[in-house]
C-alpha cells in the first residue's frame, strides 16, 4: 500500500531579492536594534549624572547657585580660568567638602549597580545582587571586627596608631574578598556539580557563617552594636579626598572589565551549554567577572557600608526601561546608578539636616516605590 | 563497523571510532562506530535512555569521551572551542529563552565564534545575521522579542542563530518535538533545502519515526547505549525492530517518501 502526504512549501520561498536583504539591514540600523545603546540613551545617562552631581553640589544647608558650582567645576579644570562668583567660603565648601562626597556617591553608585547587573547576568538570576556571593557579610564580618578590636585595645593600639577610619575600610575589604573567595572555592572547584546554582548555595552558606561570627562579635562587645550598625546601614564618610582615591582605582578597573565583558553575558544568556556550543568560554566568564564585580564591590562597600537595593534596583530599572541586552545594561547601570547614589545622599545629608539619614535608608524608602511604578507601567513585562 | 555505503558522496564530515561516554560514572553510550558523509541527513532514533542525545552533544564536542571523533578531518579534541563553533551549530532540544531578547540579537549570538572575545560584532556578522532572517524569512520578527513568537516562529529562530554560525555540520535534538504536524513539516522541509542548498550535513535525532524516516537519508537506532542498527530508513524502520527495541506494536507502511510507521493496538 502506497500513501502519499501533501506537502507544504514555505520553505520553498523564491530567493531573497535584494530589497529584501536591504530592509533586513536597516532595521538593524535603525530603531529595531534593541541589543545596541541608543544615543539617545547614553545622553539621558549622561545627563543624569551632571544634573544629580550639580544638585549634590549645589544643594545643602548652605544653598549655593547651580550656575556659580558650573564656574567653580570648570575653574577646577587645568587650562581654563573663570571667576565662579562664589565666595572663598563658598568655593571651598564645593571644592572641598561637597565635590569628594559627590564623587564618592557616583563611584560607589556606578560599581554597584554595574556589580549587580553583572551577578544577574552571570546567574541568570533576576534576584542577584553585588552581596550575592558573600561580600555584605564579609564586610561586616571586617568592619565589626575592626570595630571591636578598636573597643578592646583602643583606637590608637590597632593598626599601627591609625585608628577606625583606616581599620575598618581595611577590614570591610579583606573581610569580604575572603568570604567570596571561599564560596567561590566551596561552590566552584572540586565538587562534582559545579553548576552556578551551587555557587549560589555557597554564597547562602558564607554568609551564614561570617553573618553568625559577626552577631557573637557584637553580642560580646555589645558597646560596638550601635557604630556597626551605623555601618551597616551605609554612610558616605567625608573625610576629603582620601576615601575617593582609595576606590577610585577599584571601581575604574574593575569597571572596564565589567563593561568589557558585556557582550559575553548576553552569550551566557542562553546557559552555559548553549554559550559553550557557540564558542564561548562560560566558566572562564563567570570566573573573571566574579572576581570584578566582587573587587569593585569590597572597594565600595569598605568606604559605604552596606548599602542596598542600588544593586538590583539600577539594573533591573535600566532593563525594564531601555532593553535587556547586556550591552545596554551595564553602561546605562553605571551612569544611573551614579547618579541614583549622589541624589540619595543628597537626601541622606539634607532631609533631616543637621542630622543625618543612612544613606541605605533613603535608597530602599525612595527607590521602592519608584520600581514598583516601574514594575507597573513597564510594558516589557 | 557499519557498511560505508555513502562513501561516494565525498569525504566524511563525521568519522566516530570507539566512542564512549562516561558521566558520573554511569556508561551512558559505549562502542560508537559512525560515518556521515558530507551534505548527508542522518537520523538517529532510539527509545528514551538510549543515548541519542549524549552522542549529539557528544559530538557538539560538549561531553568529555574516549575514542576518536573526526569532524571534516580533523579530531575534535585537538580543536579549539572558537573554530569547533565555526565548523559544528547544534540546536538544543530545548533551547534556552533570554527573557526580553530581540530575533534579531539572538541571531547575532550564533556569531559569537568570529567576534573577539572583548569587542563587538562587525559589518560582516550584521550582514550575516541579516542574510539567514531574510533566509528563513524572519526580518519582519527581527525586532520582536523571541519569547512573544510561536513555537513554530521560535524554531525557526534557533535555526536561523545556528547557520548565523555558517557551520558545515548541523545537529538538531529532537528539533520538531514541540511544533504540531503541520509546523514539524515547515521545518523539516526547511532544514532540508538548507541542507541541499547549503552543502550542509545534518545529524538529527526524532521520536516520530515516519517523519524521521521520510527525510533522513540514512538512519541510526540506538538502544542501551549502543548502534543495534544503520541503513536506509527502509532497513531501520522494520516491524520487528521496532518491536525489539521500543517494545512498540507497529505496522510499517510502504509510503511514497520513505516507510511509514503506524502504531497499532493490540488486539484480542
Amino acid at each position: 500500500m502506497t500513501v502519499s502526504l501533501p506537502r507544504r512549501s514555505r520553505a520553498g520561498a523564491p530567493p531573497p531579492s535584494p530589497e529584501r536583504r536591504a530592509s533586513a539591514l536597516d532595521q538593524r540600523e535603525g530603531r529595531r536594534a534593541p541589543g545596541r545603546l541608543s544615543l539617545r540613551w547614553l545622553l539621558a545617562g549622561v545627563l543624569a549624572v551632571l544634573i544629580a552631581g550639580l544638585a549634590g553640589l549645589a544643594l545643602g544647608p548652605v544653598g549655593l547657585s547651580p550656575l556659580g558650582v558650573a564656574r567653580q567645576l570648570l575653574d577646577l579644570v587645568p587650562g581654563i580660568n573663570i571667576h565662579s562668583g562664589l565666595s572663598t567660603r563658598e568655593a571651598a565648601i564645593v571644592t572641598d567638602l561637597r565635590l569628594p562626597r559627590v564623587c564618592l556617591g557616583l563611584l560607589v553608585g556606578a560599581t554597584l549597580a554595574m556589580a549587580g547587573g553583572t551577578y544577574q547576568g552571570l546567574f541568570r538570576n533576576p534576584l542577584a545582587d553585588p552581596y550575592l556571593l558573600g561580600v555584605a557579610a564579609g564586610a561586616g564580618m571586617g568592619a565589626t571586627a575592626a570595630i571591636a578590636a578598636a573597643h578592646g585595645f583602643g583606637d590608637a593600639a590597632v593598626a599601627g596608631g591609625l585608628g577606625t577610619p583606616v581599620l575598618v575600610p581595611l577590614a570591610a575589604f579583606v573581610g569580604a574578598l575572603v568570604a567570596v573567595a571561599l564560596t567561590y572555592l566551596l561552590g566552584a572547584t572540586g565538587g562534582r556539580y559545579r553548576t552556578p546554582a551551587v555557587l549560589i548555595l555557597a554564597g547562602v552558606a558564607v554568609t551564614s557563617f561570617f553573618t553568625a561570627i559577626q552577631g557573637y562579635l557584637q553580642q560580646r562587645y555589645a558597646e560596638t552594636i550601635r557604630e556597626v550598625y551605623t555601618w551597616i546601614m551605609g554612610r558616605l564618610v567625608t573625610a576629603g579626598w582620601h576615601d575617593v582615591l582609595l576606590v577610585l582605582p577599584f571601581a575604574v578597573v574593575t569597571g572596564a572589565v565589567m563593561l568589557a565583558y558585556r557582550r559575553q553575558l548576553d552569550v551566557m544568556s542562553v546557559g552555559d551549554a548553549e554559550a559553550e556550543s557557540l564558542g564561548a568560554h562560560p566558566r572562564r566568564t563567570r570566573l573573571v567577572l566574579v572576581i570584578a564585580a566582587s573587587l569593585g564591590t569590597a572597594a565600595a562597600v569598605s568606604v559605604s557600608g552596606l548599602i542596598g537595593f542600588v544593586g538590583i534596583i539600577v539594573p533591573h530599572t535600566v532593563r525594564l526601561m531601555a532593553g535587556s541586552s547586556y550591552r545596554v545594561i551595564l553602561p546605562l547601570s553605571a551612569m544611573f546608578g551614579a547618579a541614583f547614589l549622589a541624589l540619595a545622599d543628597l537626601g541622606a545629608r539634607t532631609l533631616t539636616a543637621p542630622d543625618e539619614i543612612p544613606i541605605g535608608v533613603v535608597t530602599a524608602f525612595f527607590g521602592a516605590p519608584f520600581f514598583i511604578v516601574i514594575l507597573r507601567t513597564s510594558r516589557r513585562l | 563497523m557499519l557498511p560505508h555505503e555513502n562513501d561516494r558522496l565525498g569525504p566524511h564530515a563525521v568519522s566516530v571510532r570507539g566512542v564512549g561516554v562516561i558521566l558520573d560514572r554511569n556508561q551512558i553510550i559505549a562502542g560508537i562506530d559512525l560515518d556521515v558523509a558530507t551534505g548527508e541527513w542522518l537520523t538517529i532514533i532510539g527509545p528514551n535512555g538510549a543515548g541519542k542525545s549524549t552522542l549529539l552533544r557528544t559530538l557538539g564536542g560538549l561531553l568529555p569521551f574516549a575514542g576518536d571523533i573526526e569532524l571534516f578531518g580533523t579530531p575534535l579534541g585537538r580543536m579549539r572551542r572558537r573554530d569547533r563553533a565555526r565548523l559544528v551549530a547544534s540546536v538544543a532540544q530545548d533551547p534556552v529563552v533570554p527573557p526580553g531578547m530581540a530575533v534579531v540579537d539572538y541571531v547575532l549570538l550564533g556569531r559569537t565564534p568570529y567576534i573577539p572575545v572583548l569587542a563587538g560584532e562587525s559589518a560582516v556578522d550584521r550582514d550575516a545575521v541579516a542574510e539567514v532572517l531574510v533566509r528563513l524569512d524572519l526580518e519582519r520578527f527581527a525586532g520582536r522579542r523571541l519569547e512573544s513568537l510561536s513555537g513554530g516562529e521560535r524554531q525557526r529562530v534557533f535555526l536561523a542563530r545556528a547557520l548565523a554560525q555558517g557551520a558545515n555540520l548541523l545537529l538538531l535534538d529532537e528539533p520538531t518535538s514541540a511544533l504540531d504536524i503541520g509546523h514539524q513539516q515547515d521545518v523539516l522541509e526547511l532544514v532540508d533545502k538548507l541542507r541541499r542548498d547549503g552543502g550542509l550535513t545534518v545529524i538529527a535525532t526524532m521520536h516520530d519515526l515516519s517523519i524521521a524516516g521520510e527525510y533522513a537519508q540514512r538512519m541510526v537506532l540506538m538502544a542501551g547505549g549502543r548502534v543495534v542498527a544503520a541503513g536506509r530508513p527502509r532497513d531501520v524502520l522494520t516491524q520487528d525492530m521496532l518491536a525489539l527495541h521500543y517494545q512498540a506494536r507497529v505496522r510499517v507502511i510502504d509510503g511514497e517518501q520513505g516507510p511509514l510507521v503506524v502504531p497499532v493496538r493490540a488486539g484480542d
